[in-house]
């Protein structure tokens, strides 16, 4: 049941074609495409002083959110890390109110109240993180508990990284998920470093193996094959729906960018960056896909056409209205809750989906 | 109406929520098959099962980030702190994540933490504190803290509907101390001060247990006539209930079982300091615990617990002044 080995993409390869359609496999690669992007245009406006604070990217993990996020239904509800913003474009936020995120603007999905990929669109099921990485995982426990209450055929889905993993909250939701047997997905993305720390200094047992400890299964997933990321996410969800758990998914990858736009990563061998570089993700798809005839020129201009107009569109976009900065605080109508998302994989045209009993 | 205590009160609107609304969830320490530390849900896991009266893993961040996320889907999560002092161990999901998540994203997270606070019986350190001032501190979290059986009821009530989390302060040496008649059924009691017994030649501001003290203290003050103003809630703080109290009694006396420092009382005295002024005939004069931990041994705890002698004091002395 526990892999250490990240060498089980083959495996994961041939079980995801079962359920994934050519135009889901053009969709994976588009929402890295976009996310890709769209990080790597606005690290150019942080630059040009367009974005204010700092600057967070997920440059080469692209595939953990895309091909997890991918497998989720409308109404499932996902915690969506800061590296993870491939979630976020599968669910349905546009790039141009994610460009007015990062530059504080007023159609940014917090409208100016918090920054960088700290966002979460409610109407669409999304539960934005806070700075303290693994708290999410217990809001993650606690919807897959309501859920399992209603008797609802649904599941939760969160993000964390290697760093999370030694705090508490860790702990606390594993075991509780576990006590419970509670529809969740965890997925451990393990990039190699929390900030500078690198995995050695973090644990003394690798985290996926903690999951039997809290009785239930975890997975290990090369984490820069998004195809593999869909299968694993896809299989932990049935797991979930169908009353067999959370599991812990660890999607190892690589960090390749400083842990945000200050730090130029020179704790960081050299070889391991080069070593990395040529497990790129965005590649690895583009590579299948191109020996299926599929024109991948033509899907990269259309996707610079859309990150282009969406800049500008931000761009043009007024900034958050400081009249309003001391609103908003509390709730003072009814307590809506979350919404539900896009979900553009195939498999969810076909199947009949009962949810809430 | 019914003749109930405080417990018993904070007991019916539980249940009476649970009876009402499917949504509501209670959460906490050894509340089910138990029924609670001060047995407060005693019975309720017969009645309504434990899936809704549940018992959890000792672990607080747990019960607040679990009821965050049940509350999101749209459930009413009440968690049960086992004593107020714990919530430390849950104080960054209820303020980093609970309290800034309606600013941040626009999400409503409708729970209620229930608090059991407050010392004199020789809880100790970890047993007896007042924590209400932390999370006045935070913005997004809502305050109450009853003194009576009808508005612990009331009170609940408004919380559990409120659309925000709430932090429900019910004060331990209250539970089965006090008691009075208590309306049958739901109702809400608003988050506003109650004039607990008017009055003209000064004001005592407070709130929980200390209003008990305050009204002893001040019941027969050599023929002053002493108004008490049960504040009730916290955040919201209503301020045209105490500005009118000051405007009234011209002297004010605040007194905080917390510990002084930054506590609700420092809040009030700021409040009066800057548009009450104009009314005052007096000093603003505080009565709290000092800043120290709650001490174990009954003489230490008397010693620094505001108490009727030192209240008393406090108001003869700014009656002379």
């Amino acid at each position: 049941m526990v892999a250490t080995e990240t060498a089980e993409s083959a495996a994961g390869e041939s079980g995801a074609l079962a359920h994934l359609a050519l135009e889901d496999r053009i969709w994976l690669l588009r929402a890295m495409l976009l996310m890709r992007g769209i990080e790597d245009r606005a690290m150019t406006l942080y630059r040009q002083g367009r974005v204010p604070g700092s600057f967070y990217d997920g440059f080469g993990q692209e595939a953990v959110s895309a091909g997890a996020a991918f497998a989720m239904a409308p109404e499932d509800r996902l915690c969506i890390l800061h590296r993870d913003l491939a979630a976020h474009i599968i669910r349905g936020v546009t790039p141009a109110r994610i460009f007015a995120q990062y530059m504080g603007r007023e159609i940014g999905v917090t409208r100016g109240r918090d920054g960088n990929v700290h966002f979460g669109d409610r109407t669409l099921g999304c539960v934005g993180m806070v700075s303290m990485l693994p708290d999410m995982m217990l809001v993650a426990t606690g919807m897959a508990m309501a859920f399992k209450l209603r008797g609802e055929r649904r599941c939760a889905m969160t993000w964390f990284g290697d760093g999370s993993t030694s705090r508490g909250d860790f702990h606390e939701a594993m075991n509780w998920a576990g006590v419970q047997k509670l529809p969740v997905v965890f997925v451990l993305e393990n990039n190699q470093y929390a900030y500078s720390t690198p995995l050695d200094k973090q644990f003394a047992v690798n985290p996926v193996a903690r999951a039997a400890a809290y009785g239930f299964g975890g997975v290990t997933v090369d984490g820069n094959d998004v195809e593999a990321m869909f299968e694993a996410a896809r299989e932990a969800r049935e797991r979930a729906i169908s009353g067999g758990g959370p599991t812990l998914i660890e999607a190892v990858t690589m960090r390749m960018h400083g842990h945000a736009a200050h730090d130029d990563m020179k704790y960081v061998p050299k070889e391991q960056v080069e070593e990395w570089r040529k497990r790129d993700p965005i590649e690895r798809q583009e590579s299948r896909l191109r020996a299926l005839g599929v024109d991948i020129d033509g899907l990269r201009s259309a996707i610079r056409a859309e990150i282009d107009a969406a800049a500008e569109e931000a761009l043009a976009a007024p900034m958050a209205d400081p009249s309003t900065a001391a609103e908003g605080a509390f709730c003072t109508g009814p307590a809506e809750p979350l919404g539900d998302g896009l979900a553009p994989w195939s498999g969810f045209n076909s199947l009949a989906t009962p949810v809430v009993s | 109406m019914a003749a109930l205590t405080y417990l018993q009160a904070i007991s019916a609107a539980l249940r009476d929520e649970l009876r009402s609304d499917e949504r509501v969830l209670l959460m906490g320490e050894d509340i089910g098959v138990f029924g609670g530390a001060f047995k407060v849900t005693d019975g309720f896991i017969d009645e309504f099962g434990g899936d809704r009266v549940m018992d959890t893993p000792l672990a607080e961040s747990a019960i607040i980030g679990t009821a965050i996320g049940a509350a999101v889907v749209g459930m009413r999560p009440v968690c049960e702190m086992q004593f107020a002092d714990f919530i430390s161990c849950g104080f960054d999901q209820l303020v980093n994540v609970a309290a800034k998540m309606h600013y941040r994203q626009g999400l409503a997270v409708p729970i209620t933490v229930r608090l059991p606070s407050g010392g004199g019986f020789s809880g100790g350190p970890f047993h007896s504190q007042n924590p209400e001032a932390w999370f006045m501190h935070a913005p997004g979290i809502k305050v109450v803290a009853p003194s009576t059986a009808e508005d612990a009821k009331g009170l609940l009530h408004t919380a559990i509907h409120d659309p925000n989390p709430v932090c429900f302060m019910e004060h331990k040496h209250l539970y089965r101390r006090i008691k009075g008649e208590v309306p049958d059924g739901i109702f809400e009691t608003p988050l506003t001060a109650r004039v607990a017994r008017p009055g003209s030649d000064l004001a005592v501001i407070t709130y929980g247990a200390m209003v008990h003290v305050a009204l002893e203290a001040t019941d027969d003050l050599d023929g002053a006539s002493v108004e008490v103003l049960d504040l009730r809630s916290l955040v919201p703080l209503d301020e045209a209930a105490i500005l009118d109290s000051v405007a009234r009694c011209s002297k004010v006396v605040i007194v905080d079982e917390a510990n002084a420092t930054c506590a609700a009382g420092a809040q009030v005295a700021a409040l009066i300091a800057e548009r009450g002024f104009e009314d005052l005939d007096g000093p603003v004069v505080r009565v709290a615990t000092p800043n120290v931990p709650i001490p174990f041994s009954p003489p230490l705890e008397q010693a620094v617990l505001p108490n009727v002698e030192r209240v008393r004091e406090a108001c003869r002395e700014l009656l002379a002044y």
